[in-house]
């Protein structure tokens, strides 16, 4: 009996996170089926695309900027033991490209705008504007998510381009201006070292990421329940579950890609 | 002939059973206010009229046909025979009031901009709020942001309206203005309305048949003449508003 009651206390959470994958999933298909279909009210979808995307520039072009700056620092310190000052123009290039851009960026949006859509869909839920818009035959997917989902998409690996050469930018000012290492061998480690396909694979999973963290923080939002605390409780569980999501699918993406 | 039919619906969340066995019927261009104390389930038994809440058994016919299990596509144009006014409003709040009412317009018509800028004066004229098209809702008070909901239920001119709690929360003048609105706008429109409330005031005023619903069940349907002269307890102890 003792067992048994372990086993379920221990079930639960999984069958929890299967349930929760299994409602994205709906979620995700739904949106899909959605897509194709009018009215595509084009003006709300700009207005996702900026809230997501241009308004997330400042703060990601700052992380971008001090991420670079730190990761020449770092790395100077790394290759400075046998010699290798050279190669940090490559080594920031590629870490920006390849990992920390995309992740960084996407928790960044994640923080930013995930927050503020689960917040937003979560206030809509527990006010009866969702059921208001069923009631006005408007499916809420197609009004509510099917926007932020395809702006996640789209502005997130845009952002991580900004960021990524923002981020370089750092870099080199730091290793150039700082440091003194040849600006001419910084620009060309870093075109040696770095191929096209890192900075596809790179954006791959930034659209990967948006895709994630839109799709998390409308479906946390369009469950909430309750009142205030309802609300607060799925704007911190879209960030958190964002935050997690992103960081291990961008192991399983790198072992798949890289 | 009944327009809507709810025959034998049961619905319990999280094993706690809110609608038991519940019978209902509403004549074609009736008002039907249904009575009930606060936590009965009566916002959840409006909400399966339109289906936004399916029933775990029972029927919920609309001229026959069964709600219940429609699938979704089907159920989207039935609702649009429905308006649906909100206990709160629910207009959406980034829009404007303008912007709210004109919603489900550019949604379901392909009208010009012109028109629908019309109907949305006509509507918010109809309910006293002339001229509020670029006001926020935050900008309004609670008595004016039902009026605006009840003017953004009305823009597509719907068959039947659905009404949650149309007074609850407004002052007392407020309330009588709300309560003459809507008689003067369902009785001038011909609607088949159906009010959910505890407001037996609004009832009597406004009802054709009141309805009493408790625990889980309509108790009784009947005129407001003889629901006053009810011989159930029940009935009589909220129409007195005797504590338990």
């Amino acid at each position: 009996m003792m067992f048994v009651r372990i086993l379920g206390r221990m079930g639960n959470p999984f069958l929890g996170l299967l349930r929760e994958l299994g409602e994205m999933a709906i979620l995700l298909v739904n949106c899909l089926l959605w897509l194709p279909r009018p009215p595509y009210r084009l003006r709300h979808f700009f207005g996702q695309l900026e809230f997501i995307g241009v308004r997330s520039l400042f703060i990601v072009a700052l992380t971008g900027l001090f991420t670079g700056m730190v990761l020449a620092l770092q790395a100077y310190y790394g290759f400075r033991k046998f010699g290798g000052e050279s190669l940090l123009g490559g080594a920031v290039a590629l870490s920006m490209t390849r990992e920390i851009g995309p992740v960084l960026t996407s928790l960044m949006v994640a923080a930013r705008a995930g927050s503020a859509m689960a917040a937003e869909l979560g206030t809509m839920r527990v006010t009866e504007q969702v059921d208001a818009l069923l009631a006005m035959a408007v499916h809420p997917v197609h009004y509510l998510a099917l926007p932020r989902v395809l702006s996640g998409l789209i502005m997130v690996p845009l952002l991580t381009v900004v960021d990524v050469f923002i981020g370089i930018l750092g870099g080199y000012f730091v290793g150039v201006m700082l440091l003194g290492i040849n600006p001419g061998t910084y620009m060309q480690k870093m075109v040696e070292m770095v191929v096209a396909s890192d900075l596809y694979n790179g954006l791959f999973k930034s659209m990967v990421f948006g895709l994630l963290l839109a799709l998390i923080s409308c479906h946390q939002g369009l469950k909430a329940r309750g009142g205030a605390q309802g609300v607060g409780l799925v704007t911190t569980r879209a960030v958190v579950y964002s935050a997690v999501a992103i960081l291990i699918v961008d192991y399983m993406l790198t072992a798949l890609l890289f | 002939m009944h327009l809507i039919r709810l025959v034998d619906v049961h619905k319990a969340f999280n094993g706690f059973r809110v609608l038991d066995g519940l019978n209902l019927t509403v004549k074609q261009g009736e008002i039907i206010v249904i009575l009930g104390r606060s936590g009965t389930g009566k916002s959840v038994l409006l909400k399966h009229l339109i289906g936004l809440i399916r029933p775990d058994r029972g029927q919920v016919l609309l001229e026959g046909v069964d709600l219940a299990r429609l699938p979704e596509r089907e159920l989207f144009s039935v609702r649009k025979r429905f308006g649906y006014l909100f206990q709160h409003g629910a207009l959406l709040d980034s829009l404007t009031i303008g912007q709210n009412i004109a919603f489900p317009l550019q949604e379901h018509t392909s009208w010009p901009r012109s028109q629908i800028e019309e109907v949305v004066a006509t509507k918010l004229a109809q309910v006293g709020l002339p001229g509020v098209e670029n006001k926020m809702p935050s900008e309004l008070s609670g008595g004016m942001q039902k009026r605006a909901a009840l003017a953004r239920a009305l823009a597509l001119d719907p068959e039947i309206m659905l009404f949650d709690e149309p007074t609850t929360g407004l002052d007392p003048i407020t309330t009588t203005t709300i309560r003459q609105l809507i008689a003067e706008t369902v009785r001038g429109l011909k609607l088949t309305a159906v009010v959910i409330s505890h407001d037996i005031e609004l009832a009597l005023a406004l009802a054709d048949v009141i309805a009493f619903l408790h625990q889980g069940k309509i108790l009784t349907q009947e005129s407001p003449v003889s629901f006053q002269l009810s011989p159930l307890p029940e009935v009589q102890q909220f129409l007195k508003g005797e504590p338990d």
